[in-house]
């Protein structure tokens, strides 16, 4: 394995440039290290300008994604070794389909009034006493959504799918993912409010199930999985308003 | 790099004071042909249209067939021409693609669950090639029996 | 309360087209398209096609063969042009031509198959 490796990182200032261009950095391959510490390795040795969002370095908040070579990752989770073994040089760039507000950071406004969109908190329609206690649910029911509970909005899944790109007011995977998890939890009872919000062609129909908001994420949450089982509760949904035009329950 | 004051940054082009400018890269009309993930999911939704392609021959058997013998021969051999057995093959690419992805797909729209744990994707996939195969062969041998 | 789109119903429409495509299109085209034309097997005779055709269920069955994978292609191309060509301002065009070919090629199809002497 070769003991450096070439990063070529996309850099714009909204000061000085119209678009972003290419500089490239030497940095030292060591086996354990990621991405992320060659970011750092610039930043802290050669390029303080260099700018980048990160935070746990573990993998868990979400703040590190980026493109590597053209795919969407998280930079504390790629190792240089998979690259400097095969030669390659690497190519970093903000994450696709948002707008980049500098070098590597991407405006993320946009995502986050969609999350807020689709209410992702549990909508009561009765609110029993508190002295009944807190609600309870068995292992078989949490486990009915939790994987759609995994998700750390790192937005790679954004990056991946190309309806997020050609269709900007499209709610996206991680929104719709979330949804569904509260769709799924057996404490709420929003999900006809959610329902008559998202199924519609910037929300669940948006989406062709081009699989690579899945096939990206980092935390397994299988957020197409998610929308397509939204769909087919939206056909139902969307029958029972004609066998029960009101006052269907959840 | 050059001071900042209010005066330079009117001045400067792109910037605008408390409204950054953000750069918003286009989308190319020609996105699917960049990776091959976009190209293989285009793909795979074309091959609907080669499923069209079978119906429309299908259409024209039974017109044929309506016809008389003669036209039910005219469209054997019409289908022996060059270019449409290089359609036939063609299509019978895309539309086993498409059997293939929607079985292999399917299962994330329908989890099954047993006894509260989640059945692994390929388990509920399988049922769907046996129905394949077995309808298959029951309607070949009810057509060339 | 808003109401939810009426996307609900091509969606519906397009998978079960797709069920049907899957599990039935491939060995159609397998048998009139390439087996019986290339001789691989014993090309079936007009009589015997005749004797199955007269059979409701099976014109019935060919009914559903024909209209279903048709809805399907209509709503998959629909969302094709959208994206693959960026013409979703197209979009009423698009509709008419993709969902309106799928309903003439259900109705050819009923008139073909109503009446079978």
């Amino acid at each position: 394995m070769a003991d450096k490796i070439t990063l070529e990182i996309a850099r714009y200032s909204p000061e000085r440039d119209d678009k972003p261009h290419y500089e490239s950095y030497e940095v030292p391959v060591y086996k354990e290290w990621v991405v992320l510490d060659a970011l750092n390795h610039i930043k802290d040795t050669v390029d303080g300008s260099l700018t980048y969002r990160w935070s746990c370095r573990m993998g868990i908040c979400g703040s590190c994604g980026m493109m590597v070579n053209g795919e969407p990752k998280l930079t504390c989770a790629t190792f240089l070794s998979s690259y400097a073994r095969d030669g390659k040089k690497i190519r970093l760039e903000p994450l696709r389909y948002f707008p980049v507000v500098r070098d590597l950071v991407t405006e993320l406004n946009d995502f986050l009034s969609k999350l807020k969109k689709v209410k992702p908190w549990l909508i009561r329609k009765d609110e029993p006493p508190l002295s009944q206690g807190e609600f309870l649910q068995t292992p078989g029911q949490v486990d009915r959504y939790k994987q759609f509970s995994m998700c750390i909005n790192c937005t790679l899944c954004y990056a991946a799918c190309p309806v997020v790109g050609l269709e900007p007011i499209f709610v996206g995977p991680a929104a719709l993912a979330l949804a569904q998890r509260y769709n799924l939890d057996s404490r709420d009872q929003g999900a006809q409010e959610r329902t008559a919000m998202l199924a519609h062609p910037d929300g669940i129909w948006g989406c062709t199930f081009v699989g690579e908001c899945t096939r990206v994420c980092p935390k397994h949450v299988d957020p197409a999985g998610a929308i397509q089982q939204y769909k087919l509760a939206a056909v139902v949904s969307w029958l029972k308003s004609f066998v029960l035009p009101r006052g269907q329950d959840k | 790099m050059p001071t900042r004051n209010l005066e330079s940054t009117k001045a400067a082009p792109n910037y605008t004071p408390f409204h950054p400018r953000w750069y918003r890269p286009h989308v190319s009309v020609y996105w699917w042909l960049g990776e091959w993930h976009y190209l293989k999911f285009i793909l795979r939704e074309l091959s609907s249209v080669f499923v069209g392609v079978v119906v429309i021959e299908a259409l024209m058997l039974i017109q044929a067939l309506r016809d008389g013998p003669e036209a039910y021969a005219h469209f054997l051999q019409g289908m022996q021409n060059p270019l449409v057995l290089v359609l036939n093959i063609i299509s019978f690419f895309f539309v086993v693609f498409h059997t293939i992805t929607w079985f292999n797909l399917a299962p994330s729209a329908m989890p099954v669950r047993l006894r509260g744990k989640r059945v692994p994707d390929v388990l509920v996939a399988a049922p769907s090639y046996v129905a394949w195969i077995v309808v298959s062969a029951f309607v070949s041998w009810l057509i060339l029996q | 309360m808003a109401k939810q789109s009426n996307e609900a119903f091509f969606w519906m429409l397009f998978s079960a087209g797709g069920v049907v495509a899957a599990l039935l299109i491939p060995v159609h085209l397998l048998l009139f398209g390439l087996a019986i034309p290339q001789g691989w097997v014993q090309a079936p005779s007009y009589e015997h096609l005749m004797s199955l055709l007269r059979i409701p269920l099976v014109r019935i069955y060919l009914f559903v063969f024909c209209a279903l994978p048709l809805f399907h292609w209509a709503h998959r191309f629909r969302f094709t042009l959208y994206d693959g060509l960026k013409v979703k301002h197209l979009n009423e065009i698009i509709f008419v031509f993709c969902y309106g070919g799928a309903l003439l090629g259900t109705v050819v199809a009923a008139y073909l198959l109503w009446n079978i002497s």
